[in-house]
C-alpha cells in the first residue's frame, strides 16, 4: 500500500501541476467573446436605460435634468399625465395575454398530436400550419386589417355580417387574439412535436398493456413527458403575448379609443413619438419587473408539480 | 426568432436613437447647442450657387401620389444646376419624424427636408432645424406673399424655421353619381348646415348613408378641428397654456359630428380610410377629406367626383389645414457650400409651386394661387378658396403630444363609447397636463 501510494503521488507531481494552472483560466477564455457580446449589447444598454429612466430625457435637448425616481413615481400618481394611459395600456396587455396564452398552449398541442401520427400528406400539413409563422408582423397586420375591415372587409362580406372586428369591443380583442393564434400556433406546434418525439415509445406500450385508454395515455404519459417543453412554451408564450405591439398597431391602431393600445405600444409612443425617453424607460422597467415576477411564478408552479 | 415584436425588438426600434444617444454622449455637444443666427433682420441669402460641386440629401414623407411630382421637379432642378445634385429619400411620415432627429443627432442627418407645420416648432426647440430668415429675405418673401395663417405658422420664438411650400386643407369630396341618384344636383354640393342635412336626408331616403363619420385621426380629428373653429372655439388659449377645445363650441362640434352616426347618416364603426373607399364604391356621398385625396380619386377614371370647400356648419367659416414647409437640418459641422446650395434649391422649388400644385396641393404663394394656370386645376382651385380661413395648431413645441388627446376624444365619441362632452373634458384635462410637462421640458 505504501509503495502504491508513493507511485501514485509521484505520477501526480510529475504530470498534473501544469495542467492545473492551464485549466484554471481556459473556460473563462472561451467565455470571453460571448461575455463581450452580452455585456456590450445587453448589460450596458440595460444599465444605461436605468440611467435614462432617472432623468427627464430627450436626447436632442441639451438639458436632461436628473429627476430621481420621479418617472417611476408618476406611474403610481393618479394625478400625473401618464398614470391613466400607462395602466390602461398595462390592462390591455393583460387582457391580450390572458386571452391568447391559453389558446396558444392548447391549440398547438392539438395540432401537434394530430400531426404526430403517421398518415399520407403529413409533411404537407406540417408545412401548412407552420407557414404563417414565416411572415413578418407587418405583412400579417396589413393583411388582416383589410380582411377584417368592418365596412369593406372580406370576412364580413363572406359571413354576411357587419361585425366591427377592429373598432369595437369585444371584437377588437377577438380579432387580435385570433390573428395572433393563427399566425404563431405553428411555432408552438413544432416545439410540441419535438417534445412528443422525445417521449419513449415504450411508455405508451406499457400504458397500453396496463389497459389504459387514450385519455389515460395523454394524461399520464404525454403530459408528464412534455413537462420540460411545456415550461419553455408557457414562459415563451407569456412573454411574447405581453410584448404584443405590431398587431394592435397595424390592425386596430389601439382603437376603440385606446382600449387595445398595449404597454409596448404606449412605451414606443412615449419614447419615440413624444420623445419622453425617461418616462418610457421607467415604464419599460416596470413591465420588466412584472414579467420577471410572472416568470418566477410559472417556474415555481412547474417545480411544485415535480 | 420571436413571432411578435418583443421588448428587444421594440427597443430595437430605438436602435438609431440609442446609437444617437451614445454618439451624442461621447462626442461634443454639437447638434445640441442652441441654434444661433436667424431673426427678422438676417441678411439675404444667395440666390445662385457658384461654389464647388455639392450633393444634397433631401428627405421627406411624400409616399403618396405627390412623391412622383416632387421627383420630377428634382430631376429638372438637377439638370438646370450642374454643380448641385439633390437626391430624394422618402419615408412614411410617422417614421420620418423619428428617423430625422436621430439622424441629425448622430451627425448623419440629411441636408434638406419637409416638415408639417405643426412639427416645425418642436424640431426648432430641439435643435434639429436651422432658422431660414435669410432665405425668406433673399426670396423677398413677406406676409403679403402668403395668406397670414400660412406665413405665421413657420415662426417659433420670432425666428422663421420653415418656408411654406403648400397648404393642404380639408375639403368636401362628393360622388356625383350617388348624389344624382338621390335626386340631388351633382353640380351643387351643400355649402351650409341646412343644405348639408337636407342632402343627407334625401340620401337616406334613397338608402344611402351619405356622410361616413370616421373616428380616426385621418380625417375625423381634422373634421372636428374644422367644426370647432366654425363654432367659434379654438384648441388652446393664447400661448397654449390651457386646452379650450372642451368648452361649448367643442361640445357643439363633436356632438354635431357624432350625430352623423346616431342619426344614421353614417355607419357606426367606420374603419380608417373606409369612408374614402366607400365614396369610390358609391356607398358614400359626402366626404370631408384632405386635399391629398385628389390624387387618389383622379386615378379612378370611371368615378364622377367633385371637390368643394367644406360646408359652413357653425357660425363662421373655418377649415383645418396642414402645410408642408421646407427646412434645413443642423449638421454636426456646418458646410456653408451645402447651406447656400440648399437655399438655392428651396428658392427654386418655391417658384415652381404650380408644378407641385398639380400633384394635389394648394400653392402657398399667393401669386401662384392667383395665376390662370392654377385656376385651371378645378379641384385644387376649389379648395384654395378656403385659404384665408385655414387654421393650424399653435407654433408651440410638443403641441402634437397634446393634440393626440383630441384624436382619442374624437375616437371615443364617434364610436359611441363616451358622450362628446365627457370625451372632450377627459381629453382637455390630459392635454393640460401634457402642456405643463412640455413647458418644463422646452422652457416655453
Amino acid at each position: 500500500m505504501t509503495i502504491l501510494q508513493e507511485r501514485t503521488q509521484a505520477a501526480d507531481e510529475t504530470a498534473n501541476p501544469p495542467m492545473r494552472r492551464n485549466a484554471s483560466i481556459t473556460p473563462y477564455l472561451f467565455l470571453v467573446p460571448y461575455f463581450v457580446l452580452f455585456a456590450g449589447f445587453m448589460l450596458l444598454p440595460a444599465i444605461y436605460g436605468l440611467w435614462i429612466s432617472l432623468h427627464d430625457w430627450d436626447y436632442l435637448l441639451p438639458g436632461k435634468p436628473f429627476v430621481g425616481l420621479d418617472n417611476y413615481q408618476a406611474l403610481f400618481d393618479p394625478a400625473s399625465a401618464v398614470f391613466d394611459f400607462f395602466w390602461q395600456s398595462m390592462q390591455a396587455t393583460g387582457i391580450f395575454t390572458v386571452a391568447s396564452v391559453p389558446l396558444l398552449l392548447v391549440v398547438p398541442l392539438a395540432v401537434a398530436l394530430l400531426i404526430n401520427r403517421k398518415f399520407p400528406g403529413r409533411t404537407f400539413f406540417r408545412a401548412v400550419y407552420f407557414a404563417p409563422y414565416v411572415l413578418g408582423v407587418a405583412v400579417i397586420g396589413v393583411l388582416w386589417r383589410f380582411l377584417l375591415d368592418p365596412n369593406l372587409g372580406a370576412v364580413n362580406a363572406v359571413l354576411g355580417t357587419t361585425t366591427p372586428w377592429t373598432t369595437d369591443l369585444p371584437w377588437a380583442w377577438i380579432s387580435l387574439v385570433g390573428v395572433t393564434v393563427w399566425w404563431t400556433l405553428g411555432f408552438n406546434a413544432v416545439i410540441y412535436l419535438a417534445g412528443l418525439q422525445d417521449i419513449p415509445r415504450e411508455l405508451y406500450e406499457a400504458a397500453r398493456i396496463d389497459g389504459g385508454g387514450k385519455w389515460a395515455e395523454f394524461r399520464h404519459v404525454t403530459l408528464p413527458g412534455l413537462r420540460p417543453v411545456l415550461l419553455f412554451v408557457v414562459i415563451n408564450t407569456v412573454l411574447n403575448s405581453a410584448n404584443m405591439f405590431g398587431q394592435a398597431y397595424l390592425i386596430t391602431q389601439g382603437a376603440p379609443g385606446v382600449e387595445t393600445r398595449t404597454a409596448i405600444m404606449y412605451i414606443a409612443q412615449t419614447g419615440l413619438r413624444d420623445f419622453k425617453m425617461g418616462s418610457a424607460a421607467a415604464m419599460s422597467y416596470l413591465l420588466t419587473i412584472a414579467l420577471l415576477l410572472i416568470s418566477l411564478i410559472i417556474f415555481r408552479l412547474f417545480r411544485t408539480k415535480d | 426568432m420571436n413571432p411578435y415584436l418583443t421588448r428587444r425588438g421594440a427597443l430595437g426600434l430605438g436602435a438609431g436613437a440609442g446609437t444617437a444617444i451614445l454618439l451624442s454622449a461621447c462626442g461634443d455637444s454639437g447638434p445640441n447647442e442652441k441654434v444661433t443666427g436667424g431673426g427678422p433682420n438676417a441678411a439675404p441669402a444667395a440666390t445662385a450657387y457658384t461654389g464647388p460641386n455639392v450633393s444634397l440629401a433631401f428627405w421627406n414623407g411624400f409616399t403618396g401620389g405627390d412623391g412622383a411630382f416632387m421627383k420630377t421637379l428634382i430631376d429638372q432642378f438637377n439638370t438646370e444646376h450642374q454643380n448641385i445634385k439633390v437626391s430624394m429619400n422618402v419615408y412614411q411620415w410617422a417614421d420620418y419624424y423619428q428617423k430625422v432627429p436621430a439622424a441629425v443627432s448622430s451627425g448623419n442627418g440629411p441636408d434638406l427636408g419637409i416638415m408639417h407645420v405643426d412639427s416645425v416648432a418642436t424640431n426648432a426647440a430641439r435643435g434639429v432645424i436651422l432658422p431660414l430668415d435669410d432665405l425668406a429675405a433673399s426670396l423677398s418673401l413677406t406676409e403679403d406673399d402668403f395668406s397670414p395663417p400660412v406665413w405665421q405658422a413657420g415662426v417659433y420664438n420670432q425666428k422663421r424655421y420653415g418656408i411654406p411650400l403648400d397648404v393642404h386643407p380639408l375639403g368636401l369630396f362628393y360622388n356625383k353619381t350617388v348624389m344624382e341618384k338621390a335626386g340631388l344636383d351633382p353640380e351643387k354640393p351643400p355649402a351650409t348646415a341646412d343644405e348639408y342635412l337636407t342632402a343627407l336626408d334625401k340620401l337616406k331616403s334613397a338608402g344611402v348613408q351619405g356622410s361616413w363619420a370616421t373616428p380616426f385621426q385621418f380625417t375625423g380629428s381634422m373634421w372636428f378641428h374644422s367644426l370647432l373653429w366654425q363654432f367659434g372655439g379654438d384648441l388652446f388659449d393664447a400661448g397654449a397654456q390651457k386646452a379650450t377645445f372642451a368648452q361649448d363650441p367643442g361640445v357643439q362640434a363633436l356632438t354635431w359630428y357624432t350625430d352623423l352616426v346616431r342619426k344614421g347618416y353614417s355607419p357606426r364603426n367606420v374603419a380608417q380610410d373606409a369612408d374614402l373607399v366607400a365614396l369610390r364604391n358609391g356607398k358614400n356621398a359626402l366626404n370631408w377629406n384632405g386635399i391629398w385625396t385628389i390624387n387618389t380619386l383622379s386615378e379612378d377614371k370611371n368615378l364622377q367626383w367633385g371637390a368643394a370647400p367644406v360646408p359652413q356648419i357653425g357660425t363662421q367659416k373655418a377649415v383645418w389645414a396642414g402645410s408642408h414647409q421646407f427646412v434645413q437640418f443642423k449638421q454636426r459641422s456646418q458646410d456653408d457650400n451645402k447651406l447656400t446650395a440648399g437655399k438655392v434649391f428651396i428658392n427654386w422649388i418655391s417658384q415652381k409651386s404650380l408644378e407641385w400644385a398639380k400633384g394635389g396641393q394648394v400653392p402657398a404663394r399667393k401669386d401662384v394661387r392667383e395665376s390662370a394656370e392654377f385656376k385651371a386645376l378645378p379641384a385644387q382651385a376649389a379648395l384654395a378658396q378656403q385659404i384665408d380661413y385655414v387654421h393650424y395648431p399653435p407654433s408651440v413645441p410638443g403641441i402634437g403630444d397634446a393634440l393626440n388627446t383630441v384624436v382619442t376624444a374624437v375616437n371615443e365619441s364617434v364610436l359611441l363609447r363616451k358622450e362628446p362632452a365627457k370625451a372632450l373634458s377627459d381629453a382637455a384635462a390630459k392635454a393640460d397636463q401634457i402642456l405643463e410637462q412640455n413647458r418644463k421640458k422646452y422652457g416655453g
